[in-house]
């Protein structure tokens, strides 16, 4: 295994809070690369823009940081055109299931060889604390004074339903599991969904490191993550979240694979010019 | 050449007339390829409703022995194929017009030639096989060779049984034979050089264009007029190696296309005003990372939904001022098939070597209107990709402002780009030294594409006193007004590059004793630009706006107004 230093950007200026969910997730972010020993050049993590898409800046790798909501569409285009890069795709809530929401639902449907990262707050963090599209029913924020009153999205049901070929949610504050959970989501080919609950300490006062252990529980072994409507029933019980790869679907056509280029040459576009 | 060297029977215009759904396309199609194949030089525009059947469809072709590249609103035969086909184009319609159709079309109208199709096409054993013999008719009027004209037909119906091809060319033979006995008898000179020329569209000039210039990623969302550029690069996306993609929205396919400027592709979206205007964003992404888009832009009348099958120049300043924030961009706007082409292949590469957004502008009436064109020239692809190192900073700053860029995977460097203002490295920064010194940077390019602006074209006699100014796809019907018009005072000066407005331009506009500006918008977008560019004075516009394109006879009636 590489060292994670590797990835270490020096005298980075992080934006994030003491405490935050965001330091376990790049801490088994950049254990899971160097577990899977990607040199940093072969790697892109590609973002959108808040909070949790300040990962890259954090992470010595390729780095596209895009716009708010549209880490998704680049992060196909980019594996589009070489389909032998890592190509991680890592926002927030608000960035992916919000403002980027039509590319969630299509980018499910296309399944590029690609991996979703999503740090699942269940609030607004860079701009202080508005309701994302998770959060709760009722909770009470710095914008909505008398509790939120819309429900709540849910990714993971979402992601079953659109048959996702790969769907995973996972916690901050289990290291190992996450760590784990986000070699299987690259090493699968295709798209894989990572929702990562994670606590903001500074906005979220409801969803707690605390609150998470209560309210989680990890799928026992003998789970079979391709019984499609078990996995929707795992998903849609939102009385305790199920942490572990929910739902799976192996036989489904990868995206840039069908692409008329890589039908008789598997040379990625981004190489057949090159001087 | 004045009109009054062109003989009356050297030159037919044809308009077809009917309804949505009826077959005019195929007519068109058909017709447009016996007269080349025959040798005669064409030329032709269609304009539709925005629905699939019925309504009131028109396509005019003109058929002639010299090349033709604009639009007439002369009639010399209209052929009506429904009811209701003739009203919308009385205005168009003088006392030389033949109108040629069944009976119950044609009614009591002077100057008519009641034909039965139905009646041949049920002889041959089917009411649908009219088409053929309409095409029939129309080549025997021109004079077109009998033999093309089967050829043409056997091949148009060649996945069909045998029954019907042989049906369809017996039709069509009847109908030619009949078209030779009407007493119309035009005489083109056919040509051998036109035999073996294209037809192409804008269109497909446009798609052409972007594969010489090394495009080989598409990512975009169906709008009309532009899909059409789309779909050519599909059509071709085997033969060419093009990544395809029909993206969810104009927002996806457009950071689509950034991404893959960024990961090694050259990449194009396709789209119109309103859905243009849902990529801004994305525009001023590529003006920050500095990574390169080609924007083909097909306008249509707006604003909103506007006129969906019509023709406006009324996007110059969306694409002008779309994007927050300060960056560079190339703005270019063909004139004809061969600017086109060539703009499209060099949109790519300045895109590559400024690493800025550029955009084709071009609009409905350009992108259907087709003629025959000689072999298209060849362009060069021009490639501007480095290999990175361990030390490598994406936004290296430079004395032109250009930073040598990478792409992940080629060399053993990071690429790292970010929408944030950033330093070197591409890394978030709030410091308001490193702000100015990027901003500066990024800037500083512009006086390089400046120079390397492609110069407005002058037609006509280079000591003019009034200079008319036009850009984009009026080009070829203000040259041919102009030659009507025949005034040795006045020439054009056409601009396929509007932005930035060429440094050179001033000399021409200093010389003028009135500069006159047409264009295809309620305000006069370019007028504008070049009164805020050269301080000079650009009060003289003739503007139309109505959705259709400025024909011949409107823009000499026009000038006759302004120039003595």
């Amino acid at each position: 295994m590489f060292e994670t230093k590797l990835y270490d950007i020096p005298d980075a200026d992080i934006a994030w809070c003491p405490g935050c969910g965001n330091f376990g997730i790049i801490n088994e972010l950049k254990t899971a690369l160097a577990q899977l020993e990607f040199e940093p050049h072969r790697v892109v993590l590609v973002s959108g823009i808040g909070q949790a898409a300040k990962m890259p800046q954090y992470v010595k790798v390729n780095m596209f940081n895009g716009l708010h909501g549209r880490s998704l569409p680049a992060a196909v285009a980019i594996k589009m055109v070489n389909p032998e890069l890592t190509v991680i795709a890592e926002s927030g809530d608000g960035c992916t299931y919000g403002e980027g929401g039509n590319h969630f639902i299509h980018t499910i449907r296309k399944n590029p060889d690609i991996t979703n990262i999503v740090h699942d707050n269940q609030i607004y963090g860079l701009t202080k604390g508005q309701a994302s599209p998770t959060t709760a029913r009722g909770q009470i924020t710095s914008l909505q004074f008398d509790g939120v009153y819309v429900d709540p999205f849910n990714p993971i049901a979402v992601a079953v339903a659109l048959d996702a070929s790969f769907v995973v949610r996972t916690f901050s504050g289990n290291f190992d599991l996450t760590v784990e959970l986000i070699k299987m989501a690259i090493n699968h080919k295709g798209y894989a969904l990572i929702d990562i609950l994670q606590p903001c300490v500074t906005f979220n006062k409801v969803n707690t490191y605390q609150w998470y252990r209560d309210n989680t529980y990890i799928l026992p072994d003998n789970y079979d993550p391709t019984d499609r409507q078990q996995a929707f029933k795992i998903a849609t019980d939102t009385s305790k979240l199920a942490l572990g790869v929910i739902y799976k679907n192996p036989n489904k056509p990868v995206f840039e694979e069908q692409l008329a280029p890589y039908k008789t040459d598997k040379t990625p576009i981004a190489y057949r010019n090159l001087k | 050449m004045t009109d009054e060297n062109v003989s009356k029977t050297s030159e037919v215009s044809i308009v077809l007339s009917g309804a949505a759904g009826q077959g005019i396309q195929a007519v068109e199609h058909i017709l447009t390829r016996v007269a080349k194949g025959s040798g005669f030089h064409i030329f032709a525009t269609k304009e539709y409703m925005s629905r699939v059947r019925g309504g009131n469809n028109s396509t005019s072709i003109r058929i002639s022995e010299r090349p033709v590249h604009s639009y007439t609103d002369r009639i010399d035969i209209l052929v009506l194929l429904s009811d209701n086909a003739l009203e919308r184009l009385r205005p168009r319609i003088s006392k030389d017009t033949i109108i040629l159709g069944e009976g119950r079309y044609v009614g009591k109208e002077p100057n008519s030639i009641s034909v039965n199709f139905e009646e041949i096409a049920e002889s041959f054993g089917n009411k649908i096989y009219e088409n053929s013999v309409s095409i029939g008719v129309l080549s025997g009027i021109i004079g077109a060779d009998g033999d093309v004209l089967v050829k043409n037909i056997s091949d148009y119906f060649a996945k069909k049984s045998q029954e019907v091809v042989k049906a369809n060319v017996n039709a069509a033979i009847r109908g030619y034979e009949l078209g030779r006995t009407l007493g119309l008898k035009y005489n083109i000179k056919p040509s051998e050089d036109v035999k073996a020329q294209l037809l192409m569209n804008g269109a497909e000039a446009v798609a052409r264009g972007a594969i010489a210039g090394g495009c080989n990623f598409i990512s975009s969302y169906p709008m009309s007029p532009a899909t059409t550029v789309f779909t050519e690069l599909s059509r071709l996306s085997n033969n060419y190696g093009i990544l395809i993609d029909q993206a969810e929205d104009e927002i996806a396919a457009t950071n689509m296309a950034i991404a893959a400027w960024y990961a090694g592709a050259r990449a194009i979206v396709s789209t119109s005003g309103g859905g243009f205007a849902l990529m801004t964003e994305a525009i001023s992404l590529s003006g920050m990372i500095e990574t390169p888009i080609v924007v083909h832009l097909g306008q249509r009348p707006g604003p909103a939904t506007g006129l969906p099958t019509r023709t406006e120049q009324g996007d110059l300043n969306l694409v002008l001022y779309a994007g927050h924030g300060d960056f560079p961009r190339i703005i270019y706007a063909p004139g004809n098939l061969k600017e086109a082409y060539q703009l499209a292949a060099r949109a790519f590469n300045v895109a590559d070597k400024y690493q800025v957004p550029v955009f084709v502008l071009t609009d409905q009436y350009f992108l259907d209107s087709f003629y025959n064109v000689e072999e298209m020239p060849q362009v060069n692809v021009e490639r501007y990709i480095v290999k990175t190192d361990e030390n490598y900073r994406r936004y290296e700053v430079t004395e032109d402002g250009i930073s040598p860029r990478g792409i992940p995977g080629y060399g053993t460097g990071v690429v790292r780009v970010d929408s944030d203002e950033h330093d070197e490295y591409g890394h978030i920064t709030e410091s308001a030294q490193v702000r100015k010194i990027m901003v500066d940077k990024r800037l500083r390019k512009e006086k390089l594409i400046s120079q390397d602006s492609v110069p407005p074209t002058l037609y006509g006699n280079p000591d003019y006193e009034y200079l008319v100014v036009a850009w984009g796809s009026t080009q070829e019907n203000i040259k041919e007004a102009l030659q009507k018009l025949g005034n040795d005072k006045v020439a054009l000066l056409h601009f396929s590059q509007v932005y930035p407005v060429p440094p050179v331009a001033k000399e021409y506009f200093d010389k003028a004793k009135k500069v006159i500006f047409i264009e295809q918008n309620a305000r006069g977008h370019f007028a504008d630009l070049v009164r805020l560019t050269f301080a000079i004075d650009t009060s003289n516009r003739i503007l139309k706006y109505d959705g259709s394109e400025f024909s011949v006879e409107e823009i000499v009636e026009a000038l006759s107004q302004e120039v003595k």
